[in-house]
């Protein structure tokens, strides 16, 4: 029954990823790359890593989904290409082109170098710990303490600098 | 015998699933969730039909008038009227609407909402969904209603929905906070983000008398009210109703819906506020807890949906007594004054634990919270910096 879930969940998020980078109209591919990110979170249940999965959907789609909707309907006027009074050349095109395959290929290598290099392949399936939230909790409040702290100044300092923002300027 | 009625429905589905004990296990795995949704859907559907009555003739009589009451014995059959008028109505989609999109925001909306009440602990060893991350699983999917929401009000391709889900959204996040940020100091105390196992921790009684629901210590009153506002907000119910405010944008991001896409969104908004307050009353009303060891005797889902149908009524009796908010100043209180008065909530709920659980801990709570409440309140009052009006832009 795993083996028939992962291959859905793998064709769903593979289906999602490649319609979120083709699709002409941005707005879909925003809609398709949430159901890519699904599907992650989805992989993260069937290892039995609950939370990670749902703190995945919390975040991706609970916030950065609708912050980059957002930002494409502010940003852009439609959906067809928009270039102003220049079009690119064919060789500007080419260069850029060129430019994301490469970017996409050196984090693709990266990716497969860390996932490679983790201990955690060598597992057999059944013998995985299931982690449930308590131990991540204790492992936050033990050993990983300082990081946890930081993280939450920072996120305090983006707060108030939001605010900071929008204040209304003294006249 | 009273413990026999309190597990009637769990013995029923073990009846059921000892029909096909013999079939492999993958088969009686998926059998299982399909009784329990069915069974979730059943009970919450039937509860929508009777609150889409209920609320109109509640709200009929404190409008002096009568309300519903043409169809069946005191109009009681009103919903099953309603649900053949919206089904034989035409569905009309807009031209320059996103077809796709247009036609999943409802669905993703309803189906949100229906996962979310999966995870709430309706009495005694039922629960549909049992998770170790419960209380997460219900704000990560509940998430998703945004991007619903934002779905439904870009694919009408309509100025109208866009503001109304513009409006939404941005309620929506801001309320989100403070309602989550409340439900920190019950997980903290209990030490486990399990509906279940939040329920069990308000079980006992303090002096033999007071149930142990966290209700009634200063933090869980404070934060209860909070979390009830929030999730007014959330499910958009008046007075906080402002994303389809009719008479500024007709109706918000349904205005391109009709038929049975429209009677969607109700749904959808139905379940969200029965999820919500049946969340309220897992995390400060005990759960299916009775309020008194002498009523130990009445079934435990029972008292849930007792007290279910209490906070539902305290919404329809807000819907028919305030008027609407205006949008700046629901999105200014909750950044202002919500936010900071659900970190009190936090820091009072750990000076309790501190101070023992007791009746030390009590006070010194509930000082914590008049003190910075106070505090808010004379530091943030705007009143007195009303000054004459002046239009940068209308002149």
């Amino acid at each position: 029954m795993n083996g028939a879930a992962f291959i859905v969940i793998s064709v769903l998020t593979l289906a999602g990823a490649l319609a979120a980078a083709t699709l002409p109209n941005l707005m879909h591919a925003a809609f398709c790359l949430v159901v890519a990110l699904l599907g992650l979170a989805s992989f993260f249940f069937l290892l039995g890593a609950e939370f990670v999965g749902l703190a995945l959907v919390f975040i991706y789609i609970g916030a950065v989904a609708v912050l980059i909707v957002f930002t494409i309907l502010l940003t852009r006027r439609d959906s067809k290409e928009h270039h102003g009074i220049n079009p690119p050349t064919p060789k500007a095109r080419a260069a850029r082109a060129g430019s994301g395959i490469l970017i996409a290929l050196a984090v693709f290598a990266g990716l497969t170098w860390a996932a490679l290099k983790t201990q955690s392949l060598s597992v057999v399936p059944p013998h995985i710990q299931a982690l449930t939230v308590k131990q991540i909790g204790q492992a936050l409040m033990t050993g990983y303490v300082w990081p946890l702290q930081c993280v939450g100044l920072l996120l305090t300092a983006a707060l108030i600098g939001a605010l900071v923002l929008v204040m209304e300027e003294k006249r | 015998m009273s413990s026999a009625l309190d597990q009637i429905f769990v013995h029923g589905k073990r009846w059921l699933l000892s029909w096909i004990a013999a079939a492999p296990n993958w088969i009686i795995q998926i059998t299982s969730s399909l009784i329990n949704i069915v069974a979730l859907l059943a009970v919450f559907l039937t509860l929508f039909a009777l609150m889409s009555v209920l609320e109109r003739k509640i709200l009929g009589r404190m409008q002096n008038r009568y309300g519903p009451n043409r169809v069946g014995p005191f109009g009681l059959f009103q919903p099953i009227a309603d649900g053949i008028k919206m089904l034989i109505k035409e569905d009309i989609v807009p031209a320059r609407a996103d077809k796709v999109v247009h036609f999943l925001a409802p669905v993703i909306l309803a189906a949100v909402a229906i996962l979310t009440l999966g995870v709430i602990p309706y009495g005694r060893h039922m629960t549909a969904f049992t998770i170790d991350g419960g209380i997460l699983f219900f704000f990560a999917v509940g998430s998703a209603t945004e991007l619903a929401v934002f779905m439904a009000g870009w694919a009408s391709n309509n100025k109208f929905s866009m503001l109304g889900a513009m409006r939404a959204i941005a309620q929506m996040f801001s309320y989100e906070l403070p309602l989550i940020i409340t439900v920190l100091p019950v997980v903290m105390i209990v030490g486990s983000l399990m509906p279940d196992r939040i329920v069990f921790a308000q079980g006992e009684y303090t002096l033999g008398i007071v149930p142990r629901w966290f209700v009634f210590t200063p933090w869980g009153a404070a934060a209860f009210i909070l979390f009830f506002v929030s999730g007014l907000v959330e499910s958009n119910r008046t007075p906080f109703d402002v994303p389809e405010g009719e008479s500024e944008i007709v109706a918000g991001h349904m205005t391109e819906y009709s038929g049975f896409k429209y009677a969607t969104f109700f749904l959808a908004e139905y379940l969200g506020m029965f999820a919500v307050s049946g969340l309220a009353v897992t995390l400060f009303l005990g759960g299916w807890q009775p309020p008194a060891r002498l009523l130990e005797f009445v079934p435990s889902y029972i008292w849930f949906f007792a007290k279910l149908s209490v906070l539902l009524f305290v919404y329809i009796w807000l819907r028919g007594t305030l008027p609407r908010t205006r949008v700046d100043q629901m999105i200014n209180v909750a950044w202002k004054f919500m936010l900071p008065m659900a970190f009190t909530c936090v820091i009072a709920a750990a000076v309790w634990h501190y101070a023992g659980r007791g009746m030390r801990g009590w006070l010194w709570s509930l000082f914590v919270i008049v003190f910075v409440y106070t505090a808010l309140s004379i530091l943030l009052d705007t009143r007195r910096k009303f000054a004459r009006r002046v239009y940068r832009f209308a002149e």
